[in-house]
């Protein structure tokens, strides 16, 4: 998002949030404790916060992958019929047949690591480690050539994982399509 | 009752009078009906159904919904399209709870008794799959209504703002987003600006007057009005006030919109002005030269649709329809237009007008600005042809 875009979005909460001062108390709803927030919280932001403390290697991750990864996503990450590839891609977004993938497309590591902390094993999700996840993530990111082979991640270092199309996203523009009311038939 | 008895006793005495012909005609039973029933169920004639294609992962999935043979704007809760990427959790209503935390005064956790409690709205709504009609982009338009704008529904929705949710544990000033997150096993979440959800976010319960059902999130929903189908975060379990978007897969890796230069838009929410006829549409079959009505559907995101106009003749001229009233906000409109066909063949088709003035465009304007690598979001005008038999195709 851009810096204009953000700050009419900052702007207009800033008003809308206000307004809601007046509000009427309606006393229903339990207190959360600290310990239910700990155990449904899995959030993981762009800037690492929310991320578990924990580590893992490409070695170890490449461990993980093959068995219980490779069966969908294949050895390499190639994906496997309806499966999504994970690698490859870069430099294909301006091709008419572009490769959307973790290295070609995802702007965050971070991304990488909740996606498959929430929902990998597709068969089995929320089964995995923080170890594990963080293992798998520097997998994957050295597939895409993102980390070598010596990588390890943890807390601190996945946000600072730099992907390739970080810069590639620009906000909503829409409307976008200009209108000629007396446009001749499309052919 | 009794003019119904009455009735039913003068018919029967003309049946005798008349001849037992006449009765054989009229078709009235010689037999008791059936009882009533605790939970009905439609006549098995009716056949329609959703659209399930061929898939290798049931759980992540869709169905489409036969919009052809609906009439009205409202869409039977048993039809709604369903969009699932983890598939459909069964969910105990009395152990189910929706938390609110994050940059918040006092975290709270309701339980759906404390849902319902809460002072509620009903609103009619639309949900639309942000890649609703996507393949009409990349020049492969489906054959019927059903296969090209099926994942496309509407229903009234029952709950609480989630505004007053957000009262109850007073927001503070830093929040700019939330995080929404299903109780699905993928665990499904996405971001929303906190003026949105302060504008007419709803957490749902009811639709169609009834509990949502399974595949709509039971117990408890997110509607998020106009948006992109993806962000109405179904089986609700936790929102997070948050000072910045959390940038989840799906709003990164999917639900962007690539362009040709490469570059990807992010946060295309809102679901612009579209219209597609549902009848005549493809695969329907004209009898013969004559009286149709012309009837489709409309809608916009950003507000109310306030013009549809319908060209029976390839666009050379357009013809503004009927819309039937009440027209809702983010909601589908019917639109009608009475047509004699002369028996020559043509084509049909419909744009749409919201009220902020934005026209729905043709696919070659769109396509021109889009291109062909982002099929999300496209929303341009569906041509039906009619052929001098009386087929109307796709193509």
């Amino acid at each position: 998002m851009n810096k204009a875009a953000f700050y009419i979005i900052c702007a207009a909460t800033v008003v809308a949030t206000a307004t809601l001062g007046q509000s009427e108390q309606y006393k229903l709803g339990r207190r959360a404790t600290p310990e239910e927030i700990r155990e449904l919280d899995i959030s993981v932001a762009p800037d690492g916060s929310g991320l578990p403390k924990g580590s893992g290697t490409v070695s170890q991750g490449q461990h993980v992958y093959q068995a219980l990864c490779a069966n969908c996503h294949g050895d390499r990450g190639q994906g496997v019929l309806q499966y999504p590839a994970l690698a490859g891609g870069q430099g294909t977004l301006k091709s008419s047949n572009p490769l959307l993938t973790v290295g070609s497309y995802w702007p965050y590591a971070t991304t990488v690591w909740d996606h498959i902390h929430r929902k990998m094993p597709y068969a089995r999700p929320g089964t995995l480690t923080p170890d594990e996840t963080y293992a798998l993530t520097a997998f994957v990111l050295y597939l895409n050539g993102i980390l070598d082979k010596e990588a390890e991640l943890n807390e601190t270092t996945l946000p600072r994982v730099k992907m390739p199309n970080r810069n590639g996203f620009v906000p909503d523009p829409r409307p976008d399509i200009p209108f000629k009311a007396k446009s001749p038939r499309q052919p | 009752m009794q003019n119904q008895l009455t009735r039913r006793t003068f018919l029967a005495g003309a049946g005798l009078t008349l001849g037992s012909m006449q009765v054989a005609v009229t078709g009235f039973p010689k037999e008791l009906g059936a009882p009533p029933r605790p939970y009905g169920e439609r006549s098995p004639f009716e056949q329609s159904a959703r659209f399930l294609p061929k898939s290798s992962t049931p759980a992540s999935s869709y169905s489409r919904t036969p919009l052809q043979d609906l009439f009205g704007i409202i869409t039977p809760s048993a039809l709604h399209y369903e969009v699932h990427h983890s598939g459909v959790p069964e969910i105990d209503p009395r152990r189910h709870e929706v938390m609110i935390h994050g940059l918040v005064e006092r975290p709270l956790i309701f339980t759906m008794d404390d849902l319902h409690r809460l002072p509620s709205i009903s609103n009619v709504h639309f949900l639309e799959c942000a890649g609703n009609s996507g393949g009409e982009q990349i020049g492969r338009p489906a054959m019927n209504p059903q296969r090209s704008h099926g994942l496309l529904s509407c229903s009234e929705w029952t709950g609480v703002p989630l505004r007053t949710l957000l009262e109850q544990v007073e927001v503070k000033s830093s929040a700019k987003w939330i995080v929404a997150e299903g109780a699905d096993a993928g665990r499904m979440a996405r971001s929303i600006p906190l003026e949105k959800v302060l504008d007419d976010v709803l957490v749902a319960y009811g639709q169609n007057g009834e509990a949502l059902r399974p595949e709509q999130g039971y117990p408890v929903r997110l509607i998020v009005p106009g948006w992109e189908g993806n962000t109405n975060i179904k089986w609700l379990r936790r929102v997070q006030v948050v000072d910045q978007p959390y940038m989840t897969a799906y709003e990164t890796g999917h639900y962007t919109d690539l362009m040709p230069d490469g570059t990807a838009r992010q946060f295309t929410f809102v679901m612009e002005a579209k219209s597609v006829i549902t009848r005549p549409a493809g695969g329907q079959q004209l009898s013969g030269p004559g009286f149709y009505e012309i009837s489709g559907l409309a809608w916009s995101g950003r507000g109310r649709i306030t013009k549809t106009e319908v060209s029976t003749d390839s666009a050379r001229s357009w013809q503004e329809a009927q819309l039937n009233e009440p027209i809702h906000s983010k909601a589908l409109t019917r639109f009608r237009l009475p047509w004699w066909w002369n028996g020559k063949e043509t084509s049909l088709q419909s744009r749409c007008t919201d009220e902020t003035g934005y026209v729905q465009p043709t696919r070659d304007a769109l396509v021109a600005v889009r291109g062909f690598n982002a099929t999300d979001h496209y929303n341009g005008i569906k041509i039906w042809y009619v052929h001098a038999d009386g087929k109307v195709s796709h193509e």
